[in-house]
Order: structure tokens, then C-alpha cells, then sequence
């Protein structure tokens, strides 16, 4: 019974969860460029990979979060181990520091980097939507590496160096492993953190830039294109094909949704 | 799992960052210009025409309001080369050194465009210095037949309760107080106090009745039967009715806003020469017409009107009559304190 | 393995990229837009009716949309914790997932969902039920703040939930806890942590948004994230936008203090 409730209540959640997603992933296949439903239609696709707006959004969405999620990982993973040699006073005062862009609302973040850029005359483009982005993503990957560190012992670390191995080696061959989940949750977190923003990038973009986020939003304007919805059904399945066959042997019987 | 994201996520990456492989030197020998106009303005087919025939790449962006292209240019002029603004905005920008003098050399094609247009235009750029116009149009009413049943001649229906929750406004600044001050009989470019004051108060005590105040969706809904009434640019409703042939559109009594916008190039323009250019390809008679049918709007462009539909030149909803337009206004520039009035206004309007 | 200058790249970076800009916001907020001189009006703008009813509103809307999220999430995290490892990553994937598609898209589509002559409309209007459409009003862009945030108040409390050592819960039922008891005072205490970073992920977000009420909102309703917003891209009055941005941090620092002084770890673990 108890189950019974759970499983409802799961399944409940995960119905409000989607059923936005279905309705953008049905309307991608509507005849009309309005909300009316007036026939069934592949023309979006087709009008999709024709494109060349959506396409260098889209293109520019991916590269960002990709660079922005390596190298905030890379920059994430280096201070984790600095910070954990700092005296507890200054380690403190890092992890405050950290701690600002997420406490401090995307909305103020966006703002203060803009008046940045123009204050020093940056002029705004990718680079400048880079830069944010990182400074957005390193404190996730921080306080997903963190903890791992905290937790993973020095002594491995040092019977590897007495073994005679150098530190760059036992670095790698010893402490990374020890970090790789928290890398890896920290990585994917910033992935998609980038992937999903619109608030930052809106007001750090430049011109002629857009990412998906960006593009949609001048879109929601004059009611979204169902290209658009096209779309976002391709990568959303995309990435749902990906995850159910690496999940088939593990996962049988019925889905959760 | 999480490996799989990971790989997943670098190979996407990686694929993303081999397509910017190709790079566009080659491709266009010409440089490049930066476009900034308003969203769905342009037939988007005309930006790869252009560049494969002139060898330039279009970086192209939209904007929704003039208000909100306008902080953008400010802050760094040389951001965009060519830009299509509204009549108020452009003498705005004139008077703030923004812009810079177009060099007709470049632009033999506006001979097509109507001199009567471009006599219309030199209200807010004298001697057609800055700007060729590229749309023009009204502010009107448009509404579903179908849910109302009345004859449409006034603003005052904005304020009648029967269609609570039903009505559409404009969500910028100026068209929002245009309505209420034609509604009042005061100027659309009122600058004083008392006057802007009524005109929101009244702005205010539409505000239960009104369903949502939009800039562009406004289409949707309306062809979605989601509101009776909604407010209005003339251009949309042509896009409007071939979805929805129950909506009509009318230009109230009171009279209303007319407008025009065009085509200017940024003080800061990097790339003037080829601005120059995108102008004139936008004049030529083809560009003209296909813009014309991507978008709805009214244009000036005398050549491509020879083509238009008979019918469609005499709807006034589309092509405004003069007298029509002698009831209408056009937006003058205020000065940046009477924006400032206005805007501090506006919000109070919208207070809960 | 660890070296203190390890560290200094990111605290450059900290300081370039985060110190240096919030004083940017500062010197706007604290000077005036004409003559460029010192100025408390910028800061004082808040107590205009207009921007502190804003405000207020924003504070309500996104304390509603975080207690919802947390009565939504703790038992979701509670099941999540009692499913079988092997599937549990898959469900906490599935929380992920939607972040995929763009949330701009998500909230518009909610739009399609509950708009007059949208889906819902259509549907009771089949059964013959009449249909009063959210949009436009406070409880639309509540709903739209718990559908987007709510994985982030999932997360932190699953994270934390499945960390509780088994053992714990099961001594205290030995010792004679009943259930409720067993929850009160062991699981929930524990799951403290969590609690606090979830209600941080919701309510920042909730409290600043500005897409969220644009969108479900039908921008009738101006919460303070859009007149900053607007400040800033529409009126260019850099100045109060700043000085409206810092009255926002700080509402967001004492409400961050609280929340702290609760947690006495400190330590984030959001993931």
C-alpha cells in the first residue's frame, strides 16, 4: 500500500515534470506556426537543418558548455587542491569567495560582469560569454571536488611518493582517481548549468551572438517557432536514447514515467 | 552513468567545435555586416541571397522594442553597423550623435522608395540624412468578429467591462500612453505632467481588464481566440487574418499613431560601405516584395508595390489612407526627462 | 599533493571576475545618473511604493514557491532513497533530464498548457467545465518557479537523505522510536544540510527571476528582478538599476545569514 502511494506519487511528479516537454515535443510536429493544432508535419525539421540561425545558436550552445565545463573543471580541480592547503582562515575566506556567484543571483551576476565588459571596454561577444560562464561554473565544480578531497586520505597519496613515484605521477595515478566522481558530478553539473543559462549570457552576450537561450527568448516575443521545438525534441532525445542504452541491461520492466 | 554524460557531453562538444572548422574568410571575400532589427522583420531567405551576392557575411540580431536596442547602441555604438529603428528612436539617436550620414552614392535603389514617404521621414531625420524607410504603418485595434459583436470606433472599448480579461495591450511605454492620450484627446507626445498623470490613471484602471500586456505574441493569441481585443501594429494584422479570418482591424476615431521605420547606420559602424550595400538590396524591387510577403508590413517601395495585389493596396488596414493618417501621429523624441515621466509611470501602472 | 599557490589563479579570477564587478555595481548604485556625484537616491529607491511592493511580492511569491518545493521534494527524496541503487541513479537522472530542454521552452510550454485556448482550455471545455486560464496572475509564476527549481531542492536533500548511515535510523527503532518519532528526531536533523542548500538553490533564483514572470506572468506582474531588468535594458538607468541590485543582495545575504546559522557545517553540498 505504502509502496502503491509512493509509486503514485513518483509517477504524479514525474507526469507535471514532462508534460510541458511532450507538449513542445508534439507541437514540433504541428502544421501550424501557431499553438493551433492543424495537422501533423515533419516541415519543421526539414526547415530546421536549413536554418543557419538555430544551427550557430545551437553550435555556440554546445561549444560553450563544453569549454566553459573543461576548463572551470580544470580550474575547479587546481584550487580545490590549493584551497585545502591554505590555513583554515584563508581557506574560509576562499570558499566565501566561491560562494558569492551562487548566493548572489544570476540576475546581479549578469549585471555587475556586463558593467564589467563596458567599463573596460571589452567588447561583448563569445569571449565575454565565456568568461561568465566560467565564473559561474568553477563554484560547482568546487563544491563537488571539495568534499571528495576532504574525504580521500593523504596517506595513499604519500606510501605513493615513498614507493618512489614522482608527485605528478602519484597525482594522477592516485589522488584523481580518488576525485574522479566529484570531477565527474562537478563536470556535469557545469555542462549543464551552462547549457541551460539565459539570464548570464543575455546580458553578457554580444553581437550577432546567441545561444538556444538567448535566440528563444527574442523568439518568445513573436511566439516561439516550432523549429525551435524541433529542435530541442532532437537533442532531448538524443540524450534520453543515450542514457536508456547505457541503463537496458540494469533496467527492466516498466519506467518510471 | 555520470561517464556516459561525460563522454556524451565531450563528443558533442568536440563535434560542435569541428564545425566552426569551415571557416567563412573564403567564403566572403567582402567582409562582413552586423544587422540588428527587430525579430521577424525580414524575409530570412534575403540574408543568404545577399551574401552570395555581394560576398558579405550578415551577422544578423534582433531586438523587440526600441527601448531596449536602444541602451545596447549607447553603450557601445560600433556594436552593429546597420540597424532598423522607429522614427521617435532615430531622432533620438541623431540628436546623441549615434548615428552617421548615409552616403546615397551607395544606395542608387532609393528611387524606388515614394517621395512622399521620404518627405514623411524628414519630420524626424531633416534631408533624409540618417535614414531610408523600409516599413510603415498604424497603431490599431484588432479584434475577433466572432466575440464582438459591436461596431469598433473607439479606444473606449479598451475600458468596457464586458470584455474583462479579454483585452490585449502593448507592452512598450509609448504605445501603451498613446492610447490613453488619444483616448483623453491629448497628444501622443505630450510632455506635460497632469496630462501623462490621467493618462495613468486611466492606464490603471484598465489594468484589471486587461488579460496580458505583449509586444509581438500578440499575434498568437489573437489567432488563437484567446482575447477579443488586442492592440496592435497595422503590419501583423495581415499575417493575422490569413490564420484567423474572423479578426478585423481598425484604426480608432480618436486617431492614433502612425509610424515609420527604417533603416540607419551606427556612428561607430565598422563596416559602413557594406551597411551601404545591405540598404540598397533591401530597396530593390524583389527584396522588397518578398519582404512584403514574409512579413505583412506596408512598404514604400514604390516598384514593389506594382506587383502587390490590387485588394490588398486598398485595405486600409494595410496600406493606411491619408485620411487615415491625417488623424494619426507620429512619436516625436521627448527629450531623456519626459522618458524618464513616462517610464516611472509606467511602472506604477502595472502595481498590483 | 596540495600547494597554496594552487590556489591563486581562481582568487585572481575571483577578484577580476566576481569582486571587482560587484564594486562596478557598487560606485554605479552609490553615484547619480546626471551628475556623477555621490547619491543615497539610488538605494533610498526602494522604499518607492512601486519597487517595495515589487519587491515584497517577489519575496512572497518565491518563499511560497520554496516551502512548496520542500514539501514537494522531502518525500520524493525519501522515496528516492528507499528505491534500489541500481534505479536510483536513473530517477535522479530523470530530475536532470528536463534541464536539457531549454527552460525558457519548458515555461512557454506551460503557456500552451494553461493559456485560454490552450490544451487545458480545450480539454474542460470538452467537458463542458469552464475554464479560468492562470496566466497573468501570482499563482501561474508560482507554479512556474516550483517546476523549474524543483530539482534543485530534489538534489541536495536526496544527497543528503542517502548518506544517513542505515544504522542510526535502525538503533533508533530498536530503542523504541516509533516512526514519526524515528523521522523527527533522527532523519530530519540530519537531513539539515540538505534542507538549507535546496532552500538556497530555490529561493536565489525564485526571489531574482525575471523570465519566469515575463512569460507565465503575461508581464502583468512586475516582480523586482523585472524592474531591475528593465532598469538596466529599456530605461538605461544604470544607476538605479545598481542601487535596486544592492538592495536586492542584501535582502538575499540576511536571508542566506539565517539560513547559515541554522546549518553549522557550512559546507556546501549541494551534489
Amino acid at each position: 500500500m505504502k509502496k502503491l502511494a509512493s509509486k503514485l506519487y513518483l509517477a504524479i511528479i514525474f507526469v507535471i515534470l514532462y508534460a510541458p516537454i511532450v507538449v513542445l515535443m508534439v507541437y514540433s510536429f504541428n502544421d501550424s506556426k501557431t499553438s493551433k493544432w492543424s495537422g501533423f508535419t515533419l516541415h519543421w525539421y526539414q526547415e530546421l537543418f536549413q536554418s543557419s540561425m538555430i544551427l550557430s545558436a545551437l553550435r555556440t550552445t554546445l561549444i560553450l558548455a563544453f569549454l566553459s565545463a573543461t576548463i572551470s573543471t580544470v580550474i575547479g580541480v587546481i584550487s580545490c587542491l590549493g584551497i585545502q592547503a591554505l590555513k583554515p582562515r584563508f581557506h574560509n575566506i576562499m570558499m566565501a569567495l566561491n560562494n558569492i556567484p551562487m548566493v548572489n543571483s544570476e540576475l546581479v551576476t549578469g549585471l555587475a560582469l556586463m558593467i564589467l565588459f563596458i567599463t573596460i571596454g571589452i567588447s561583448a561577444g563569445f569571449m565575454t560569454v565565456l568568461i561568465a560562464h566560467i565564473t559561474f561554473c568553477v563554484p560547482y565544480v568546487i563544491l563537488s571536488v571539495m568534499p571528495r578531497l576532504k574525504q580521500s586520505s593523504k596517506s595513499t597519496y604519500e606510501a605513493a611518493l615513498d614507493l618512489g613515484a614522482t608527485p605528478l605521477l602519484a597525482f594522477f595515478k592516485v589522488v584523481l582517481p580518488d576525485l574522479m566522481p566529484g570531477i565527474l558530478s562537478g563536470y556535469m553539473l557545469a555542462f549543464t548549468m551552462s547549457l541551460d543559462d539565459f539570464i548570464i549570457t543575455h546580458f553578457t552576450k554580444g553581437a550577432g551572438l546567441n545561444t538556444l537561450s538567448t535566440l528563444i527568448y527574442s523568439e518568445l516575443r513573436r511566439g516561439v517557432k516550432p523549429t525551435i521545438n524541433a529542435l530541442s525534441t532532437l537533442m532531448f532525445l538524443t540524450v534520453l536514447i543515450i542514457l536508456l542504452l547505457m541503463n537496458r541491461p540494469r533496467q527492466r520492466g516498466e519506467s518510471p514515467s | 552513468m555520470k561517464k556516459t554524460i561525460l563522454t556524451a557531453s565531450a563528443l558533442i562538444g568536440l563535434a560542435a567545435l569541428s564545425l566552426t572548422g569551415c571557416s567563412s574568410s573564403d567564403k566572403f571575400p567582402n567582409g562582413v555586416v552586423k544587422v540588428y532589427n527587430w525579430g521577424e522583420y525580414l524575409d530570412e531567405d534575403l540574408i543568404a541571397e545577399f551574401e552570395s551576392e555581394y560576398g558579405i557575411d550578415v551577422i544578423y540580431d534582433t531586438f523587440t522594442t526600441n527601448e531596449e536596442m536602444y541602451p545596447k547602441i549607447e553603450a557601445d555604438p560600433s556594436l552593429y553597423d546597420v540597424i532598423c529603428p522607429s522614427d521617435y528612436m532615430i531622432e533620438k539617436m541623431i540628436q546623441n550623435g549615434l548615428l552617421s550620414p548615409l552616403n546615397y552614392d551607395n544606395i542608387p535603389n532609393i528611387s524606388n522608395i515614394g517621395e512622399s514617404y521620404l518627405e514623411k521621414a524628414e519630420d524626424f531625420d531633416p534631408d533624409n540624412t540618417y535614414c531610408v524607410p523600409y516599413t510603415y504603418g498604424t497603431v490599431g485595434i484588432l479584434y475577433n468578429t466572432t466575440m464582438v459583436e459591436e461596431e469598433i470606433t473607439s479606444w473606449d472599448v479598451l475600458w468596457d467591462e464586458k470584455y474583462s480579461q479579454d483585452i490585449i495591450m502593448q507592452d512598450s511605454v509609448r504605445d501603451a500612453f498613446m492610447v490613453a492620450l488619444k483616448r483623453l484627446g491629448y497628444s501622443a507626445n505630450t510632455t506635460v505632467e497632469s496630462e501623462v498623470a490621467e493618462a495613468a490613471a486611466l492606464l490603471k484602471e484598465q489594468y484589471p481588464l486587461v488579460k496580458a500586456y505583449v509586444i509581438d505574441e500578440v499575434r498568437d493569441k489573437m489567432i488563437n481566440n484567446a482575447a477579443a481585443l488586442g492592440v496592435i501594429y497595422s503590419g501583423e494584422y495581415m499575417i493575422c487574418t490569413e490564420e484567423n479570418e474572423d479578426l478585423a482591424y481598425v484604426i480608432p476615431e480618436e486617431g492614433s499613431n502612425v509610424w515609420i521605420d527604417g533603416w540607419v547606420v551606427t556612428s561607430g559602424a565598422k563596416n559602413k560601405e557594406n551597411a551601404e550595400k545591405w540598404i540598397n538590396f533591401l530597396c530593390t524591387k524583389e527584396a522588397a516584395l518578398a519582404n512584403f510577403e514574409y512579413i505583412g508590413y506596408a512598404t514604400p517601395n514604390m516598384a514593389a508595390r506594382e506587383d502587390i495585389d490590387e485588394e490588398l493596396l486598398n485595405d486600409p488596414g494595410i496600406f493606411p489612407s491619408d485620411d487615415i493618417l491625417d488623424r494619426c501621429e507620429f512619436f516625436l523624441y521627448l527629450g531623456e526627462d519626459a522618458d524618464n515621466m513616462y517610464y516611472e509611470y509606467w511602472k506604477q501602472v502595472k502595481q498590483q | 599533493m596540495t600547494k597554496k599557490s594552487f590556489a591563486f589563479p581562481y582568487l585572481f579570477w575571483m577578484i577580476a571576475f566576481t569582486v571587482i564587478p560587484l564594486l562596478l555595481i557598487a560606485v554605479y548604485g552609490f553615484t547619480d545618473r546626471s551628475s556623477g556625484a555621490f547619491t543615497l537616491s539610488n538605494f533610498l529607491a526602494i522604499s518607492t511604493k512601486e519597487h517595495w511592493s515589487a519587491l515584497l511580492l517577489s519575496l512572497k511569491l518565491s518563499l511560497i514557491s520554496t516551502a512548496v518545493c520542500l514539501l514537494l521534494a522531502y518525500p520524493l527524496a525519501m522515496i528516492l532513497k528507499k528505491t534500489g541503487t541500481s534505479r536510483t541513479g536513473f530517477i535522479v537522472f530523470l530530475f536532470i533530464l528536463p534541464m536539457w530542454m531549454n527552460f525558457l521552452l519548458r515555461t512557454y510550454a506551460w503557456l500552451n498548457l494553461l493559456d485560454d485556448g490552450g490544451i487545458l482550455d480545450r480539454f474542460f471545455g470538452l467537458l463542458g467545465i469552464d475554464y479560468r486560464s492562470p496566466i497573468g496572475t501570482t499563482s501561474a509564476i508560482v507554479l512556474g518557479m516550483v517546476y523549474n527549481y524543483l530539482p534543485f531542492m530534489v538534489l541536495p536533500l536526496f544527497n543528503v537523505l542517502s548518506k544517513i548511515d542505515e544504522n542510526v535510523v535502525n538503533a533508533a527503532r530498536d530503542l523504541g522510536a516509533n516512526s514519526v518519532q524515528t523521522f523527527f528526531r533522527i532523519i530530519l536533523p540530519l537531513s539539515f544540510p540538505g534542507i538549507v542548500s535546496g532552500i538556497t538553490m530555490v529561493f536565489v533564483p525564485a526571489l531574482t527571476t525575471f523570465a519566469i514572470s515575463d512569460i507565465l506572468g503575461a508581464r502583468k506582474v512586475l516582480l523586482i528582478g523585472n524592474i531591475i531588468e528593465q532598469e538596466f535594458s529599456t530605461a538605461s538607468n544604470w544607476n538605479l538599476g545598481s542601487g535596486l541590485s544592492m538592495v536586492l543582495m542584501i535582502f538575499i545575504l540576511i536571508s542566506m545569514a539565517i539560513l547559515n546559522h541554522y546549518d553549522k557545517n557550512g559546507e556546501g553540498n549541494a551534489f
